[in-house]
């Protein structure tokens, strides 16, 4: 082995982010949520800025300072005011019980090893544990939007998800700046867009429960 | 010449997990009398305690059978033979080869079997209570340790406590989260098998949450004593367990001189009295759980062993 | 002479028995002459056999000319037919010493006494077949015979109804093996073994006939989701026969799957292994979840049957993917562990199934919330009811500890296997396996603590009367061997290396030679087990403490009212029952599920009526797979009725158009 110490840190960090995953689905609380969430968003910026110095690849160290800005700092704390305001910082209803959803989480954490593993051969072997814990995080944060109800929750798990896939592209060396940059700025975008969604659907529903608008679509009859 | 040495520090062995467990509870004990700001028993009550049991008269109820009798006996053996087995201060014990770590896993839960029979062998309702909780709790924390096991064994290749420990500390070993999340898995089977909180009370005896003292509820004398004494030897058991597998530099190579197996011996102790303190700060810093709270917290580990088992496949070398 | 021509004399003999019995089944002497022949017969059987394995060079072979006239019954003998054919005799023989006492208390024994020789004859008869004629024919005899004693007791309803479910269940079976054979014979009809042994097919059929063995030994065999007959079925039998049938004939479903996929089939894929692994760990957790939750002892152990065919087949599927994967050694670990739990289960079980008998003879009682505190009227049988519990429970020093630890061996081989999915799956499966054994544990400490400790919950318990001297002697056999199986488990695993050396090309190192007989089934892990040792371990220092205490402490004893707190309650009823034990794991594990359902009938406040607690428990199984499939068979049957009226004419016209359409598919086939 020759990359002792790189692949171990690296190996530590992708591990932490999948580890913080499964925090954030088994959460019954807001604001543990969103403290997991801005954990990940730490992890996901070391982790990047220890690619950006093993690679050399300089750019890397601002797309690790945009996800310690925007996403360990301005969503969590924007979303805490959120939910302050709205005043729905109770427990999360979840669709299925925590058992059933980390049994979820984790065959899917084996689904995505496996097809990675096994579809990645002769890559490197840091390129390859990046890209299973990478899609792990994907899918658990799919995971995450599936299984809540409660719209804070669903943007969590969008933006967890966000952060899987720039993982992913930090560690398959050559996702360009550009891109990254767009991402981050599409993610907030869609943080205010949905931030603002929020107090629309409380002002009509006077719930963010998104079962309320099923109701009002006429599915659930 | 080296089994003789082997054989002694065996005998060594056997002898030290059966005086040293008393007074690691009483070291507990205090130190969390200490932090919750009152002055606490001596250190060595639990010895006190001990003598007074063993010198009083059984009072058994009516319809007691033998198991009841037998039980205490039982799980003392089981117990002590299981820590017998893991290494405390040394490498190269000369039994170590007759039980591997699931063996010492099951012989645990051989002791838990009886300890379960015996509190419902009067028919009362608590020692019911307590039987049927401790085996809810054992349904999850056992898979969870086994599991544990597998992440070892499988960096290890192997189940034998020795080998992991040699694996353990070589360098080659590097940071794999496998293990970080193992060790937690194991901080939390640890917790809920000794009955500590926020699993169980074990200084409580009139609440209906309280487990391992509702099934123990009718033993007194020297019953009580066996018992008690199993207890702090599965507590020292688990504490030399997670030392032996996550701290295994202080352990003494086989053969080694005289000094250093005092250093390996004086170091054990340090460890003992290190996780003892940490024990007994966490114990005071959380509340005990509801019953049903307890699924998620022991099935955590549960989790957290199979994640770590299958995180090992993208970790190095396996 | 011949071990083959011996065997079949042996069979012919049980036959003969059976012939016996419906002559005298009247008299009161046959019982004891019946079972004294079947335990004389499987005693010689399963000595034959025994020494069939342990000295084990070739196989033999006999061709008899019965059966097909152009193939003729043929029967051989390998390493794998002699180690089940002493797994079924010794079950056999332990059956039959059993129900020498047992049966006296049988009230029809004409509906029994028959049938249980020539159940016997069937079990053996099949793992001796050698061609795919007379393995189903006595396939088919083995369940038309089980069929009838299930049907013993033919006046409960819910026996008829478990008699019609099985019988339905071993169609379905016989229908897929049959299917099985047609394929593995291809279109030359080599039906001999021999045969189709030879002969070579593309993987795609090998793997459909895997799926169909699957159905047909696996739906015996109880594997779920085919295993809803099995938990009415067993226990509606006598007790002798339903230890024979849940601790031996589900052994000869194991027997007929590994004969079939490991010897007949061929190379198979490599995701047959993993189909058995999800199977195998499917069964072991759901099968002893439905035990703990079960009130019937009969049930209760029918359900953790299940759990054990899981188990079993968690070792065949890793010693298939091992075998795929080329890795011989570990494929022979994975198999003697299989194999050796076959063993194992069918003593402990046996065991089970004996004591729950005891139980039911001296109380007449199936349901654990009506006994209670039997330690004491019942001395000998309850503590071999807790030698069996401890095995089945993997309790080291005892044989249930030893299979599973080799089990969990295998599986920690697996990482050097080349597909991704295996390695990954099979530590999940590892955690599934781990998982059963705890709740096992859980399910028999509820199985002896509810039935034998406390105090007595019913009249008929206070009262019981310990059982006759044969029933306690079967046991007490059973439960040395159990004993015997966990202290020196080197010598069976020694003994089956033929079996694993024919199969997978590999073998366990010696045990026999390493010191101080412990086991190390693996040169490259290097880890050992010694239940020898650690039985002495903890036989010497309970016996120190306790003579050390004795010595030195205080001996004093004095009996006094339960303590319970300060405050005792004299009626029994407020113990903790089985359905309150299960309570939290079932809250924990079922809670959600259509499994159990538990409703509260609160009365208001004011309202005298005592509030009521009602658990129905139900198998997924059904409401999803066997009503919609017995709906369907129910239509055909009504409309296929209609076939029963038709004239003759139409009757020929069908035939006819029958013989000609099968002729348009041979011209078009071929």
């Amino acid at each position: 082995m020759g990359h002792g110490l790189t692949f171990d840190v690296a190996h530590l960090l992708g591990g932490g982010l999948v580890l913080v995953s499964f925090l954030m689905i088994t959460q019954h609380r807001l604001y543990a949520l969103l403290n997991a969430f801005a954990l990940q968003a730490v992890l996901l910026a070391l982790s990047v800025a220890w690619q950006a110095s093993v690679q050399h690849a300089p750019h890397l160290y601002i797309t690790a300072l945009i996800a310690l800005v925007f996403k360990a700092i301005i969503v969590p704390v924007g979303l805490h005011r959120i939910i302050q305001r709205l005043g729905i910082h109770r427990e999360i209803e979840t669709v299925i019980g925590s058992g059933t959803t980390m049994l979820a989480g984790m065959g899917l954490v084996a689904l995505s090893m496996t097809v990675m593993l096994k579809v990645t051969p002769t890559a490197d072997p840091l390129a390859r544990e990046d890209l299973a814990f990478a899609l792990s995080v994907v899918l658990l944060g799919l995971l995450m939007m599936v299984t809540r109800r409660n719209a804070v929750s669903q943007v969590v798990g969008f933006m967890s998800l966000e952060n899987g896939l720039v993982f992913a592209g930090t560690g398959a060396r050559g996702m360009p700046l550009v891109v990254e940059i767009s991402v981050a700025f599409s993610v907030l975008i869609a943080f205010f867009v949905i931030g603002v969604f929020l107090f629309r659907i409380r002002e009509r529903f006077d719930t963010v429960d998104i079962e309320a608008l099923d109701r009002f679509r006429g599915e659930r009859r | 010449m080296e089994l003789i040495s082997s054989l002694l520090v065996q005998v060594m062995q056997m002898t030290l997990v059966l005086l040293a467990a008393p007074l690691l509870t009483g070291f507990v004990r205090k130190v969390k009398a200490r932090l919750q700001r009152r002055r606490g028993p001596s250190v060595i009550q639990p010895y006190r305690d001990l003598l007074r049991l063993l010198k009083k008269e059984a009072v058994v109820a009516e319809n007691a059978s033998w198991i009841f009798r037998a039980a205490p006996y039982l799980v003392f053996a089981a117990t002590w033979v299981a820590a017998a087995l893991v290494p405390t201060f040394a490498k190269g014990l000369l039994f170590s080869w007759s039980a591997d770590l699931i063996a010492i896993i099951a012989l645990l839960g051989s002791a838990r079997f009886f300890l379960a029979l015996a509190g419902m062998d009067i028919g009362t309702a608590f020692g019911g209570i307590g039987s049927s909780r401790e085996m809810m709790i054992a349904s999850l924390a056992e898979p969870a340790m086994l599991l544990i096991v597998f992440t070892m064994a499988l960096v290890a290749h192997s189940t034998q406590l020795s080998d992991v420990a040699d694996l353990l500390s070589s360098p080659n070993v590097g940071l794999r989260v496998s293990l970080g999340l193992a060790a937690i898995a194991l901080i939390i089977v640890a917790i809920a098998e000794n009955g500590r909180i926020p699993v169980d009370n074990p200084a409580t005896h009139l609440e209906l949450t309280m487990v391992h003292e509702a099934m123990v509820l009718e033993y007194s004398g020297r019953h009580l004593a066996m018992i008690e004494l199993a207890a702090s030897v599965k507590l020292l058991l688990y504490i030399s367990l997670i030392g032996c597998i996550f701290v295994p530099w202080t352990l003494t190579e086989p053969g080694a001189s005289v000094a250093s197996y005092l250093a390996g011996f004086g170091l054990y102790l340090a460890k003992l009295a290190v996780f003892g303190f940490l024990l007994a700060v966490f114990e005071t810093m959380i509340a005990k759980m509801r019953v049903f709270r307890l699924p998620d917290f022991v099935g955590t580990a549960l989790m957290l062993g199979l994640l770590g088992t299958l995180l090992l496949f993208v970790s190095r070398s396996l | 002479m011949n071990v083959v021509a011996f065997l079949l004399l042996c069979i012919a003999a049980f036959l003969g028995v059976a012939v016996l019995a419906v002559v005298t089944s009247h008299r009161r002497a046959s019982t004891r002459i019946v079972y004294g022949a079947t335990l004389l017969l499987s005693g010689m059987a399963a000595v034959a056999a025994f020494s069939a394995l342990t000295g084990y060079a070739a196989a033999a072979k006999l061709v008899l000319p019965l059966g097909l006239p152009w193939i003729g019954a043929h029967f051989r003998i390998d390493a794998l037919a002699a180690f089940f054919l002493t797994v079924v005799n010794l079950g056999g023989a332990a059956a039959s010493l059993y129900a020498i006492g047992y049966g006296a208390h049988e009230e029809e024994p004409h509906r029994v006494l028959p049938f249980f020789p020539a159940f016997l004859a069937g079990m053996n008869l099949v793992v001796l077949a050698d061609d795919a004629y007379s393995f189903l024919l006595a396939w088919e005899f083995m369940s038309l015979t089980s069929w009838a004693l299930v049907m013993a007791h033919h006046h409960a309803p819910e026996n008829r109804r478990a008699g019609y479910v099985y019988l339905v269940m071993a169609s379905l079976g016989s229908l897929a093996l049959l299917l099985a054979f047609g394929l593995l014979a291809g279109p030359d009809g080599g039906y001999a073994f021999e045969t189709i042994r030879g002969s070579t097919r593309p993987p795609l059929t090998a793997a459909i006939i895997l799926i169909l063995v699957l159905v047909g030994a696996g739906s015996k065999a109880g594997l779920v989701p085919l295993h809803a007959w099995l938990p009415l079925a067993h226990p509606a039998a006598p007790s002798h026969v339903s230890a024979l049938m849940s601790g031996v004939m589900t052994k000869v479903a194991v027997y007929a799957f590994i004969r079939i996929v490991f010897d007949l089939a061929g190379v198979l894929p490599w995701w047959s292994g993993m189909l058995l692994l999800a199977f195998g760990g499917v069964s072991a957790v759901l099968g002893v979840l439905q035990a703990l939750v079960q009130d019937d002892t009969k049930r209760l152990l029918a359900y953790s049957t299940i759990e054990n065919i899981g188990i079993i087949f968690i070792g065949l599927g890793l010693a298939l993917a091992f075998r795929t994967n080329g890795m011989n050694a570990a494929a022979a670990l994975a198999m003697t562990a299989a194999l050796l739990h076959v063993f194992n289960h069918s003593l402990f079980k046996s065991l089970l199934f004996f004591g729950a008998g005891a139980v039911l003879t001296a109380t007449g009682e199936r349901s654990m919330d009506r006994l209670g505190g039997l330690i004491h009227r019942m001395p000998v049988t309850s503590f071999l009811f807790l030698i069996g519990c401890m095995a089945i429970s993997a309790l080291p020093p005892l044989n249930g500890f030893v299979s599973e630890w080799l089990t969990f061996q295998a599986i920690l081989l697996s990482p050097d296997m080349v597909q991704w999915a295996l390695k990954i799956i099979v530590p999940a499966i590892g955690g599934l396996l781990a998982l059963a054994a705890a709740l096992a544990g859980a399910t028999f400490v509820k199985a002896f603590g509810i039935t034998f400790l406390g105090r007595p919950r019913s009249d008929q318990a206070a009262t019981a009367m310990e059982v006759d001297r044969f029933s306690l002697s079967a046991m007490a056999l059973l439960g040395a061997l159990c004993l015997a199986a966990g202290l020196l488990p080197g010598f069976i695993i020694d003994a089956l290396a033929p079996v694993t050396q024919q199969f997978v090309g590999g073998a366990i190192p010696s045990q026999a030679t390493l010191p101080w007989l412990s086991i190390e089934p693996s040169a490259v892990s290097g880890s050992s087990y010694n239940g020898l040792l650690v039985f002495l371990f903890i036989t010497m220092s309970a016996l120190m403490a306790v003579w050390a205490i004795h010595r030195f402490a205080s001996r004093a004893l004095r009996r006094a009212p339960p303590w319970d707190c300060g405050f005792p309650d004299p009626s029994p009823i407020t113990q903790y029952s089985g359905s309150s034990f299960a309570q939290p794991i079932r809250r924990v594990f079922l809670a959600g599920t259509f499994a159990t359902g538990e409703t509260v009938s609160m009365p208001a406040p004011g309202d005298m009526r005592p509030a009521r607690f009602t658990l129905t428990l139900s198998d997924p199984v059904w409401e999803r797979l066997y009503e919609p499939v017995a709906g369907v068979v129910s239509f055909a049957a009504l409309h296929l009725n209609k076939l029963q009226f038709l004239t003759i004419r139409s009757y020929l016209s069908l035939v006819f158009l029958a013989l000609v359409s099968l002729l348009l598919v041979l011209a078009i086939w071929s």
